[in-house]
């Protein structure tokens, strides 16, 4: 054979075999994690998904029902009062989490100690667990010897039963969420603040613009785009009420401040009718999932955004 | 920062917006604050009003009470294991397989990735159920193995890991490669290294997360000695204020928080830039 020749098949094949190796080596990379994330993830979501369309129990016993499961939610009277209490909270959380964590921001927006200080106050409450932050405020909240309650007393006002109130349970919740999740809607609007092009801020000042001014023309426009990432991540959030209302009021008084996951928990994990509990879940995640949609796609559709 | 900027983020050009920076820092601190003095009175001071929290006498004997009570540590510690394994598993998971999407060929990897993707709009709520009995089946409840396990599944690490690569320089493995080096030796000594940042990001994170983790530890972690500081310290205030007493509950509170309030202070730098990033 002529090397010339021999070289000219002796290069595809070691090419050949790069690629082979690399493709091995990206294979045995991966596994490990799509293991894990097989097992562990995909398989539980279309199980439950199954799952949903049985009566199944606590004991493995489980039988074919279809949609049953979800024809009796739209029934049960609870599960649309959890459904009407979790958008109740969402409507009372997320437009005041984003309106005061933007007010945070433009205040806290420079170098000054006094600034990082507050910034490290506003977000300390974000690192505490839903079980401490839960602790502090029913201490504030209780009408019994609880700050405010002192604080009103003091004034010589009436104690308030805040938590017993049926009218009164969600908003408390609604103020102890507000003050635990400040911290990230602040941060995400700090960070989009520091994105805002110096000169615009220049050209401004030629203009002789005031404060309001230059916030409603070159601030708040500059920061759409943190503004719909923060309401989409507020809103899956804030859907997903659970601890708060299940150690504050366990749902009550009387339902009024049960939320849909708690509603989930006490249906799958206390009286152990599984497949029911699933069908709950199934529709959770098309009612986040849907809002999230509708609200990314409002931001997207406004003109110049 | 130019005058201009400096001038329009300078909170003093504005007495409205100061004055509502005060009432809100007042509202933030407050309950810190009162927690803090409440944890500092005897609980028989405090059967006779909590007003008394305004003045003397202070006491420590709420904290000597917890060092006594040794359930609190058994549930530091379950959360300290939980916590740093399920960190050190997804800071492993995620590195090689972020690594594997972004720098290797091999079929099926682009939609494999998308799949994964497609993870991270799976709420935990929806597969709760269906892992729950999975976990019964193979007798994991009430085990660390138990606890760990869910939070390896989590996508956003392998997203995170796989952006970062993919904006590392090319030339970096390939002369490596000529060289001889295998695919791992290659990530092992030159890649992972220079993955640093991101690690830290993406470890404080996971390990906050799994720290305050309350939803799992609850239904899967039932027996008492296996609870998570989360959920024991849930448990301890079911019966709220009746039987240890406000003081004490209080203590507990801040002392359950002290672990994390350190581990943010010393990586405070960190998370204000993960945000960031998160955000652009």
């Amino acid at each position: 054979v002529p090397p010339t020749t021999q070289a000219a098949v002796a290069a595809p094949r070691r090419v050949w075999s790069a690629a082979a190796s690399e493709a091995r080596s990206g294979l045995l990379f991966v596994a490990p994690y799509l293991i894990v994330f097989a097992v562990l993830l995909v398989y539980p979501l279309f199980s439950g998904i199954s799952l949903s369309l049985h009566k199944a129990d606590l004991f493995g016993g489980s039988q074919f029902i279809g949609i049953e499961n979800y024809t009796r939610l739209f029934r049960d009277a609870v599960f649309l009062t959890s459904v009407r209490n979790t958008c109740f909270f969402v409507l009372l959380t997320v437009p005041a989490l984003m309106l005061i964590g933007l007010g945070l921001a433009l205040a806290l927006n420079s170098n000054s100690r006094r600034s990082a200080i507050l910034r490290g106050l506003f977000f300390s409450s974000s690192v505490l667990s839903v079980t401490i932050v839960t602790l502090i405020w029913r201490m504030v909240l209780i009408p019994d010897g609880g700050l405010i309650a002192d604080l009103l007393a003091a004034a010589g006002l009436e104690r308030i039963p805040f938590l017993s109130d049926a009218h009164l349970a969600l908003p408390a919740i609604a103020v102890t969420t507000i003050w635990w999740c400040i911290g990230l809607p602040m941060m995400l609007f700090l960070a989009a603040l520091q994105q805002v092009p110096p000169d615009l801020y220049e050209a401004a000042t030629l203009d002789n613009a005031g404060w309001w001014r230059t916030l409603a023309s070159i601030t708040l426009p500059s920061i759409r785009r943190t503004a719909v990432v923060v309401a989409v991540i507020e809103i899956i959030l804030q859907f997903q009420l659970f601890g708060q209302a299940q150690i504050m009021t366990l749902g009550g008084p009387n339902n009024a401040s049960l939320p849909i996951v708690l509603f989930i928990y006490q249906i799958g994990f206390q009286r152990w009718d599984i497949g029911y509990a699933a069908a709950a879940s199934a529709v959770l995640f098309c009612i986040i999932l849907t809002a999230a949609m509708a609200q990314f796609f409002a931001a997207r559709s406004r003109p110049g955004a | 920062m130019t005058m201009a900027a400096a001038r329009f983020q300078g909170s003093s050009r504005n007495g409205l917006l100061d004055a509502a920076l005060a009432v809100a820092s007042l509202a933030m601190a407050s309950p810190l604050l009162w927690t803090l003095l409440l944890s500092l009175k005897s609980n028989d001071a405090l059967l006779r009003g909590t007003q008394s929290a305004f003045s003397p006498p202070y006491t420590l004997q709420n904290y000597a009470d917890i060092l006594g009570h040794s359930a609190v540590f058994a549930w530091l510690l379950n959360s300290a294991i939980v916590s740093l394994a399920v960190t050190f598993g997804v800071l492993a998971l995620s590195s090689l397989a972020g690594y594997g999407f972004a720098r290797l060929r091999f079929p099926g990897r682009d939609a494999l990735f998308v799949i994964v993707l497609f993870g991270l709009a799976i709420p935990e709520q929806s597969v709760i159920i269906a892992r729950h009995q999975m976990f019964t089946a193979l007798h994991l409840h009430n085990t660390y193995g138990g606890l760990i396990l869910p939070g390896l599944a989590a996508p956003f690490g392998v997203f995170l890991m796989a952006q970062y690569f993919r904006a590392l320089p090319k030339e970096l493995e390939e002369a490596a490669w000529l060289d001889g080096a295998s695919h791992f030796k290659t990530f092992w000594r030159i890649l992972l290294p220079l993955s640093l940042p991101a690690q830290v990001t993406l470890g404080i994170f996971t390990f906050l997360a799994t720290w305050n983790d309350y939803w799992w530890p609850l239904i899967s972690a039932t027996n008492s000695d296996m609870y998570t500081l989360t959920v024991g310290v849930a448990s301890s205030q079911m019966n709220f204020a009746q039987t240890n007493g406000v003081g004490f509950l209080m203590a507990q509170a801040v002392f359950a928080s002290l672990p994390i309030l350190v581990v943010y202070m010393i990586f405070q730098r960190y998370i204000v830039a993960g945000v960031a990033r998160a955000a652009a």
